[in-house]
């Protein structure tokens, strides 16, 4: 609503203001001589230089303590995926769901929708994840037989709460950005309000949509390892596990936290950068 | 005054519902402590993360490349990592290696303290995103008005501060505006770092006093309120920072 109004004053002969438009910062991709490669391995050497020398002989030095526990760490980032994808699957399902509920024309179903988003989207993360740590039981009987619920999945639970109402609102936004006259076109067709929402609004809606989309699933992603609060052992706790069983030398933890942010940024960036290409080509906004 | 206690007291003793906060007078002080703690992490890095948000995006469009993708690489990560990892990574990994006094007891006692490495870590993981919110206000500024500003002898920083910058800020002030909600959310993740915010008060309560599920509901209707206070102060800001004739 509001880039369709800038854009009408920035038509104007002399604009106050250009239409607003967040472009995604890059990495520009530096262009190397010789001398940055001499001075920034000559850094890193001067670096773990220092590093080493605070340490023992009889110890490990960080880098060589990354290299032993990766394994062990990688496995823990690959169960951070998991639950990110679990409960993006899980959350877009339920979303979709809710999202929809919004625009239903029975006013209670809407207005129930609406109230479930707005209290799933303003609690923080971390409180949601607490709210279903504590208040879901460790188990649940179904017919009598008996399912335990681990840890990790009613972590998974818990982030998808919040994935559902955030695809809520985006399922919401991409339906009421598609034209009316699609729909006075659908029903000068004879189409039905259920075959008008899923055979032409929402296909097309599935491009507006793809990029927050995405960008939700890299807060997902991110958002996984405050399952470390509450337990889960996941690669956080991996990590801190790690810190402990090399002696918990303090100049350990800024090596291997810096390797966990190291694995979510390898992982974060080119999904950041995909969305931003994603949305230039669709012409979003 | 005595009668929301004795109300939430009488609640307890029909229906099992145990909001110790309101009758119990020690619970009480923790949770509004723990407010406290809150709302001064929340105006701390709101107001920190404008000014990192504003300096690095007058350093976006330094001429020299070295600052310019020093600055891109500080958005870049901040924005792709997770934030408890940030603050991990501050709190323990920074914290542990800066150097330290001692207390009265031989203890290591840093001169940064939990609460202050929160601050710092919140700051740059929401100024990241400000950054780019107020890069591209800046981008929406015509390249006609910095040149008026030029023109009247304005040097590069002056024209940022006095023409450039008012005019981003309005015209991404929405964008702004869902972030700093954002960054009233995230403070929760101090937690982990034993900061006594409001979870962390109640998480404590409820430990004590098993009542999990009314604490809960509290906890839930306090963020309301104040993401709800946030959102009224920065609608308040926005309309009286209006452009008389600009939009709607």
């Amino acid at each position: 609503m509001s880039t369709k109004n800038t854009q009408t004053s920035a038509d104007a002969p002399l604009p106050v203001l250009l239409p607003f438009r967040i472009e995604p910062t890059r990495l520009g991709t530096p262009r190397l001589a010789p001398v940055h490669a001499v001075l920034i391995g000559a850094g890193l050497a001067l670096l773990a230089g220092t590093a080493w020398a605070q340490a023992d002989a009889a110890q490990l030095s960080p880098l060589d303590v990354i290299i032993k526990w990766a394994p062990l760490l990688l496995y823990g980032f690959a169960f951070n995926i998991l639950i990110s994808m679990i409960a993006m699957a899980l959350g877009t399902g339920a979303g979709l769901g809710v999202g929809l509920g919004m625009l239903s024309e029975n006013p209670l179903l809407a207005r129930v929708c609406w109230a479930l988003t707005q209290f799933f989207r303003n609690a923080p993360w971390l409180v949601l994840l607490f709210f279903v740590m504590f208040l879901v039981p460790f188990q649940i009987t179904v017919f009598g037989v008996r399912i335990p619920l681990p840890d990790w999945v009613k972590a998974t639970v818990g982030f998808s709460l919040p994935v559902m109402a955030n695809v809520a609102e985006i399922v919401r936004g991409a339906v009421r950005s598609v034209p009316s006259t699609q729909w006075e076109a659908a029903e000068s067709l004879a189409f039905t309000p259920r075959q008008t929402m899923w055979q032409i609004i929402l296909p097309q809606c599935v491009k507006r949509m793809l990029p927050p989309w995405m960008n939700l699933y890299s807060l997902v992603t991110m958002a996984t390892v405050q399952a470390s609060i509450v337990g889960v052992s996941e690669m956080l706790t991996l990590t801190a596990q790690v810190h402990t069983a090399e002696g918990g030398r303090p100049e350990l933890f800024a090596p291997l936290y810096g390797f966990a942010l190291f694995c979510f940024f390898l992982y974060c960036y080119p999904i950041d950068r995909f969305t931003a290409r994603l949305e230039r080509r669709f012409h979003i906004r | 005054m005595d009668v929301i206690p004795a109300w939430f007291k009488d609640l307890y003793e029909t229906t099992g519902l145990n909001f110790t906060v309101f009758y119990d007078p020690y619970d009480w002080h923790r949770y509004v402590d723990g407010v406290r703690m809150t709302v001064l992490l929340t105006v701390s890095t709101i107001l920190a993360s404008l000014l990192i948000g504003a300096v690095g995006a007058l350093l976006q469009s330094a001429p020299s490349r070295i600052v310019r993708g020093a600055v891109n690489g500080f958005v870049v990560l901040f924005r792709n990592t997770p934030p408890l990892v940030q603050i991990f990574f501050f709190y323990f990994g920074i914290g542990a290696v800066l150097p330290a006094g001692q207390d009265q007891f031989g203890l290591r006692q840093p001169f940064i303290d939990n609460v202050e490495w929160a601050i710092i870590a919140l700051s740059l993981f929401a100024g990241a995103f400000n950054v780019e919110i107020f890069r591209s206000g800046v981008e929406a500024v015509p390249k006609t008005t910095v040149e008026a500003a030029e023109a009247l002898g304005y040097t590069r920083l002056k024209a940022y501060v006095y023409v450039i910058l008012p005019l981003a800020l309005r015209v991404c002030l929405p964008a702004l505006n869902n972030n700093l909600v954002n960054l009233l959310k995230t403070t929760t993740l101090a937690y982990a770092i034993a900061v006594p915010e409001t979870l962390y008060a109640v998480k404590q309560i409820w430990s004590e006093s098993q009542n999990v599920f009314e604490m809960m509901l509290v906890l839930f209707v306090t963020y309301g309120i104040l993401v709800g206070i946030l959102v009224w102060i920065m609608h308040r800001w926005e309309k009286s920072l209006r452009i008389p004739g600009y939009g709607r």
